[in-house]
């Protein structure tokens, strides 16, 4: 029994059984993992979802296609949730005008009703990411946490204290003072542009919201040593001296060393 | 005994703590030997001043740090007055300088001025160095003095660099571990000093405590003793100053040191202070608050090192970083070794130059009097090239800054940066030395024939003439005092051999002196003026031509 046991570990149907116990529990481990993408909070109304479309037709379409199916101009809008059309139009980036390497926040185009309404056309297309629930926007977590994990995921693109960073081929990790709570929190969840997604299983919204403290912290509270000189650390420090600290300093020498007329 | 009784009497209680001071030590013949030392007036003599008073101002500030800064890497939690930094757990070293920035009273006043004193020194210490080359006054007898300056100059980044990587936060720790990575890309030896230097494996539980003794402890001890050789021999060197009437190689003009100097130089600290305790109280300098405390995983946008450590690492910026050999189990990262030894040889070159200078124009007078830039061409065009070389790197430590503020692509900032390092000093000798040429001739040209005054006179008989104005004495000297060096031809030495080295010297010397505008002799000015017929003017120096 013993032995009809150990042998039977040899046999190849038992290294398939063995595999594919492993893929079931890794990829259904993975699923379960990345599956952590809300469906739609709040049920949009078949009133309000046609109205989206309407927008969507005239302001969109061009470029991500008539069914949001995407096209060579933009990508597909199916499954990217309400969260996304409220951080790209909410931030001004969409509707896109004209091509670079990264779509620049500018004025915003429309009204927050209309932004809502294209978000519920998107969200009845598929389910994808909604918009944040306020609980988590209100800057009432822990700043310490949120620094540091701002620090660990965030600050290598946007700076110590989100004041921008450059990426590969002009793109950018823009600033992001004066930047809205539920704007940064759905940024995180999105991914938009060349971010990378922190979703809910990564950063959890109660981590979200000790992050959104932790800048809300920054943004209330100015150095305590003074001008921030841009918070772009030694270099703006640098020039800084030279033009304005030395260049006071020489133009008293010259003054001191000028002959009296 | 009865005539100091009567002097007190005169004088009062100053002259008679003068008289018990010069009794005991000698204070009289001191003050007539220093008191009655010249100094000249310029502008651009008071850079080195400026370093010496940033000095001064870090040793006060610095002492004022050290009784609240503990150099200890031992973990805490902090649990001070700064909020998103409460029940963080960090170091002594952090937690400490967090105290000193919060809650000791001026205690960030005196941070910042250390910091911004600390930026000053260098800052002033460079300007001081380039005013020095581009006038020549490196050449004999102060050549010893300009290697003084230069240890100065890198002593100056040591404790620049020692003090940024004390306080233990996340910027200076990633500046820390970019120097290792440089001490581990040496090879052979590399790891080993590694862990000498860090106790261990980076970052070890000591290196806040060894850099901290050689911060406040070696360091400036070895600048204080440099500072006191380089002003001991100005003194026995006598300043250098600017041509003009009375002014030669064998004399300084200018004003004595007692009352005219301390005077001066004494305001002048005050001022220094005032500008750099402003600049202090209303900039923020190194918010360590923000970076939070050292943790060798996450690295922020916009690391950089401070201003002066700044073309080190633009050099490892715009090294190609693909360049990694494989000879018998160890690795030799070019990418490191390229920027380390470019670095080394750099330095090297700057601190040789005076030496290089002498031996290719063997001239072996002492020089008193300082050179215009212009009249020294290849010297400036060689300074310009230097100057650009340096600048790309310094520049290429804020690639990354360009990139974003200047909406372009890092990749692109980099190309550009790499081409302008090998291109740059090329483009700058040559546009250097032409211009210094062009200025000489016009210089030239204004001493023949005086000033342009704009005034356009009819002659009697019908010819128009422009009025030129001629130059009064001050002008002249300044235009026509120059020495003029001639190409050295090749000879053979006693033993009837061109040697490799008397080959190279006369390359060189062509180089230097092939293209060159001969200083305006008495009888060309003499010429020019008869054939002007304006006021006779003579030319104030004779022109000794060293023909070699």
């Amino acid at each position: 029994m013993k032995n009809r046991f150990f042998r039977s570990r040899r046999k190849p149907l038992a290294a398939t059984l063995v595999i594919a116990a492993g893929l079931l529990f890794s990829g259904g481990g993975y699923a379960v993992a990345t599956s952590v993408v809300e469906t739609s909070a709040t049920e949009y109304t078949a009133e309000q979802i046609s109205e989206g479309r309407k927008l969507f037709l005239a302001n969109c379409a061009s470029c991500h296609g008539l069914n949001s199916e995407g096209s060579a101009a933009g990508p597909s809008l199916i499954g990217v949730g309400a969260a996304s059309v409220d951080f790209q139009v909410g931030t001004g980036r969409m509707p896109g005008q004209g091509s670079g390497p990264q779509l620049p926040k500018k004025n915003v185009q429309f009204t927050d009703e209309q932004i809502s309404l294209m978000g519920a056309y998107i969200a009845s297309l598929a389910p994808g990411p909604a918009i944040p629930e306020q609980k988590y926007l209100e800057a009432t977590g822990d700043a310490t946490h949120g620094g540091e994990l701002f620090r660990i995921n965030c600050a290598m693109c946007h700076n110590a204290v989100g004041a921008a960073g450059a990426l590969t081929e002009g793109k950018y990790a823009p600033n992001l003072e004066g930047s809205e709570a539920k704007h940064i929190y759905e940024a995180m969840l999105i991914g938009p542009q060349n971010m990378p997604v922190f979703n809910d299983a990564n950063i959890t919204p109660q981590d979200k919201n000790d992050i959104i403290t932790y800048l809300a912290y920054l943004e209330e509270n100015p150095s305590a040593g003074g001008f921030e000189l841009g918070n772009l650390g030694p270099v703006a420090e640098g020039l800084f001296l030279w033009i304005f600290g030395l260049g006071l300093i020489v133009a008293i020498t010259v003054w001191l060393g000028a002959k009296s007329n | 005994m009865s005539t100091t009784v009567e002097t007190s009497k005169q004088g009062g209680a100053l002259a008679a703590t003068a008289n018990y001071l010069d009794e005991r030590a000698g204070v009289g013949g001191i003050l007539k030997n220093f008191g009655r030392k010249v100094f000249p007036d310029h502008w651009s003599f008071m850079l080195g001043e400026v370093a010496l008073y940033s000095f001064v101002i870090l040793l006060i500030s610095g002492t004022f740090l050290t009784f609240f800064y503990q150099p200890a890497m031992t973990e805490v939690i902090y649990d001070g007055a700064y909020v998103p930094l409460k029940g963080a757990q960090m170091s002594i070293a952090y937690a400490s300088s967090l105290d000193i920035s919060f809650e000791i009273r001026g205690g960030m006043l005196m941070r910042q001025a250390h910091h911004w004193s600390a930026l000053l020194f260098v800052a002033a210490a460079g300007l001081h160095m380039l005013r020095v080359f581009f006038t020549g006054a490196f050449r004999k007898p102060r050549e010893i003095n300009w290697l003084v300056g230069f240890m100065l100059f890198i002593l100056g980044m040591a404790a620049g660099f020692t003090g940024y990587s004390l306080p233990d936060d996340l910027l200076s720790g990633n500046g820390l571990r970019i120097i290792d990575g440089m001490i581990k890309g040496i090879p052979v030896m590399g790891t080993t000093i590694s862990s000498f230097l860090f106790g261990g494996e980076f970052p070890g539980t000591e290196i806040v405590a060894r850099l901290y003794g050689l911060h406040i402890l070696l360091v400036p001890a070895l600048i204080l003793i440099f500072i006191a050789i380089h002003l001991f021999m100005v003194i026995i060197h006598k300043h250098t100053h600017y041509s003009g009437p009375g002014r030669t190689d064998e004399n300084v003009v200018g004003y004595p040191l007692m009352p005219v100097y301390v005077a001066k130089a004494g305001g002048f600290f005050f001022i220094v202070f005032g500008v750099v305790m402003a600049i202090s109280a209303t900039f923020t300098i190194n918010p360590i608050w923000n970076y939070g405390p050292y943790d060798p995983s996450p690295v922020s946008a916009g690391t950089q090192p401070d201003w002066y450590i700044g073309w080190l690492d633009g050099a490892l910026r715009l090294a190609p970083s693909n360049l990694d050999v494989s000879i018998l189990g160890y690795t030799y990262p070019f990418g490191v070794l390229i920027p380390l030894v470019g670095s080394l040889v750099f330095l090297g070159l700057v601190a040789v130059y005076p030496f290089v200078e002498a031996w290719v124009t063997g001239d072996k007078r002492e020089h008193h009097v300082l050179d215009r830039p212009r009249n020294a061409p290849v010297r400036t065009a060689i300074g310009a090239a230097g100057v650009t070389f340096y600048g790309v790197l310094w520049a290429a430590a804020s690639t990354d800054l360009i990139a974003v503020f200047f909406q372009m692509s890092l990749n692109h900032v980099l190309t550009v940066m790499q081409i302008t390092l090998i291109a740059g000093p090329v483009v700058a000798y040559i546009i250097t030395k032409r211009t210094c040429l062009a200025l000489q001739r016009k210089d030239r040209e204004i001493v023949l024939h005086g000033r342009e005054t704009g005034r356009i006179v009819r002659l009697p008989h019908g010819e128009y003439i422009e009025v030129h104005e001629p130059l009064d004495k001050f002008e002249m000297y300044k235009l026509v005092d120059f020495k003029d060096y001639r190409p050295t031809v090749v000879r053979p030495n006693k033993y009837g051999k061109i040697t490799v080295g008397t080959r190279m010297r006369a390359a060189l010397s062509r180089l230097y002196f092939e293209d060159r505008i001969a200083p305006v002799t008495q009888t060309e000015l003499n010429e020019a003026q008869s054939h002007d017929h304006s006021p006779a003017v003579s030319a104030p120096a004779a022109q000794d031509q060293l023909t070699k």
